[in-house]
């Protein structure tokens, strides 16, 4: 019986470590290795910083990263703030029938490919486009207004696509929040507003933390939503990783790009479990 | 803020509509998506020019609909198979991390529950690349050593395969370790008493309970490879699927012929959904 559980218990080992360690480990410690060699001249290489020397001293990729980083965390924040009382009306100000519909009609866009989420946005937005037609119909502008291809235009797009990432956690944990302990705060005098202060947002943070990485996530790592929206200037990082990887064929610079982007992202995921004292079994687990 | 607690008003109906204004926001593009795919003109935008299902059956040019549209059938065809081989890797592997993580306690165990995690925290283009740059690596290291050309190593639908896999395999993890969890293992140990093997029992007990959570975990699988782009961008040769070829028809400008495919898309991903609540309930 025991040399079987031993083989059992190998046998479910195999498939996760070939998995962990052909897909996930040593590409990421290959790439790191490529973002450190430099070339010297054709065919030859030698190990140096000098690609992560380039993003640190070239202006222009330096503001794009920086840029890039500001933004998901605004994205995320907006996010947030939009999402919050949606969540807290679907978990606690609707009852039954009502409340699964709500849930459901959360999630349809989710089923829906990021392209054609991204599509919708372009064709209400553009100049051509149907809020642009709106407006002139209605009197409010007397000529086409071009929407599309600036700051605004990606961070719509970008709280677009990433809104139900946030909902479905914030609705999950306002959910699990007993009713009782509520109307307890409102019998010891708590005002509605220091009542979501001080029991509400508590016990929500949580579903605030998943839902924050997940959405800075996708915001950091988004290619379509800023090349669609922001067009050929929007500089956004994942742009230049692509253009480095595949246009100009500088797969050295391209992993030190992509390098860095990890590990911004790996240093905010890591600092936002640090300042909520979750770890990332609690809120991805 | 609660039914049970009286609320001003005011309050309640700025709240309700707040919420109301939100679900129109949400689904505001994707019914511009829809409504435009039916507009009789050559691009997804106003005036309106009439009703037609031309970008739907449409043979002549220039309103060439979807059903005639071979590139995109064929994309489509390609997303579909990507999606069904991504499916039932990483439904398999995911199965076998569940009964691992549930059913053992093993040194390393918490660092391999992280490790397993950590794919939904890295950027999808970052899992791209160094997929890219690891398999080309040892596809040249094979042409130098063994003069083998080793052509599924390079950007194709093998690494789009396996891109995706590396990520959404830790969906179907957590989505299959839920159910598992509430598994009553006594109804197993019973059925060892009755004199099945262990395997008997997984298979004829433990099994048919994961079954909704494994279908579930497949579903979701197909749907995120289909819609998958980042990570698929990286790592797509010559055959492109979906996602993909209409990016690339975007950049060059949008016809309502895109929109009829967002809204077979939208429809046959609901499909899917609904399918799969259907299922989840009877269960």
């Amino acid at each position: 019986m025991a040399a079987s559980a031993r083989l059992g218990f190998i046998l479910l080992l195999m498939p996760l470590l070939l998995w962990l360690t052909l897909l996930i480990i040593i590409p990421h410690v290959d790439m790191l290795m490529l973002s450190l060699r430099e070339r010297i001249g054709v065919g030859e290489y030698q190990t140096s910083i000098a690609n992560y020397a380039t993003v640190l001293t070239e202006p222009l990729y330096m503001r794009t990263f920086m840029r890039t980083a500001v933004m998901s965390i605004i994205a995320t924040l907006i996010t947030l703030l939009i999402a919050f009382p949606v969540s807290y009306y679907i978990a606690k100000m609707v009852r039954g029938r009502a409340r699964s519909v709500l849930f459901l009609l959360c999630l349809i866009p989710f089923w829906v490919s990021e392209l054609v989420r991204t599509f919708g946005w372009m064709i209400l937005l553009r100049e051509t486009g149907v809020i642009s037609q709106f407006l002139q119909w209605s009197g409010a502008v007397s000529g086409p207004v071009e929407m599309l291809y600036n700051d605004a235009a990606i961070m719509t797009g970008l709280v677009y696509t990433s809104m139900l990432f946030m909902v479905v956690p914030l609705v999950t944990t306002l959910d699990s929040l007993d009713d009782a302990v509520i109307e307890a705060g409102y019998d010891l005098g708590g005002s509605g507003w220091s009542v979501m202060r001080e029991i509400v947002i508590p016990h929500a943070v949580p579903g605030i933390v998943s839902g924050c990485i997940v959405v800075f996530m996708l915001s950091l790592g988004n290619y379509l939503t800023p090349t669609m929206l922001g067009g050929k200037d929007s500089l956004w990082f994942t742009e230049m990783i692509y253009s480095q990887f595949i246009v100009r064929f500088n797969w050295e610079l391209g992993a030190a790009f992509g390098f860095m982007l990890l590990f911004l992202s790996s240093f905010i995921i890591w600092a936002m479990l640090r300042l909520t004292g979750q770890t990332l079994e609690r809120t991805m687990g | 803020m609660i039914p049970t607690i009286p609320t001003p008003r005011a309050l309640t109906v700025i709240w309700t509509s707040y919420v109301a204004l939100f679900f129109v926001y949400l689904t505001l593009p994707l019914a511009v998506v829809a409504v435009f795919a039916f507009n009789d003109s050559q691009f997804p935008s106003l005036p309106w020019k009439g009703f037609t299902l031309d970008w739907f059956f449409g043979s002549t040019a220039p309103k060439i609909g979807v059903f005639h549209e071979r590139a995109i059938l064929g994309a489509i065809g390609t997303s579909a198979l990507v999606g069904a081989c991504v499916a039932i890797l990483s439904v398999a592997v995911g199965t076998s991390n569940a009964f691992l993580f549930n059913r053992y306690k093993f040194r390393g165990r918490g660092l391999l529950y992280v490790l397993m995690l950590l794919p939904l925290v890295v950027p999808g283009i970052v899992l791209g690349i160094s997929i890219l740059v690891f398999s080309s690596n040892v596809a040249n290291v094979m042409w130098d050593t063994a003069k083998v050309d080793a052509e599924f190593l390079r950007p194709g639908l093998v690494l789009v395969v396996l891109g995706q896999f590396s990520f959404i395999t830790t969906i179907a993890t957590l989505v299959i370790s839920a159910r598992l969890q509430k598994f009553d293992t006594t109804l197993e140990e019973a059925a060892l008493n009755l004199g099945a093997s262990r395997l008997t029992a997984v298979r004829t007990i433990t099994v048919p309970f994961l079954m909704p959570a494994i279908v579930g975990a497949g579903v979701v699988a197909f749907l995120m490879s289909f819609e998958n782009f980042n990570t698929t961008l990286m790592l797509v040769g010559s055959d492109a699927p979906l996602t993909i070829a209409m990016f690339d028809r975007l950049k060059e400008g949008s016809t309502p012929l895109l929109n009829a495919v967002s809204l077979l898309l939208m429809l046959g991903s609901s499909l899917l959904a609904l399918i799969l609540i259907a299922f989840q309930k009877r269960s």
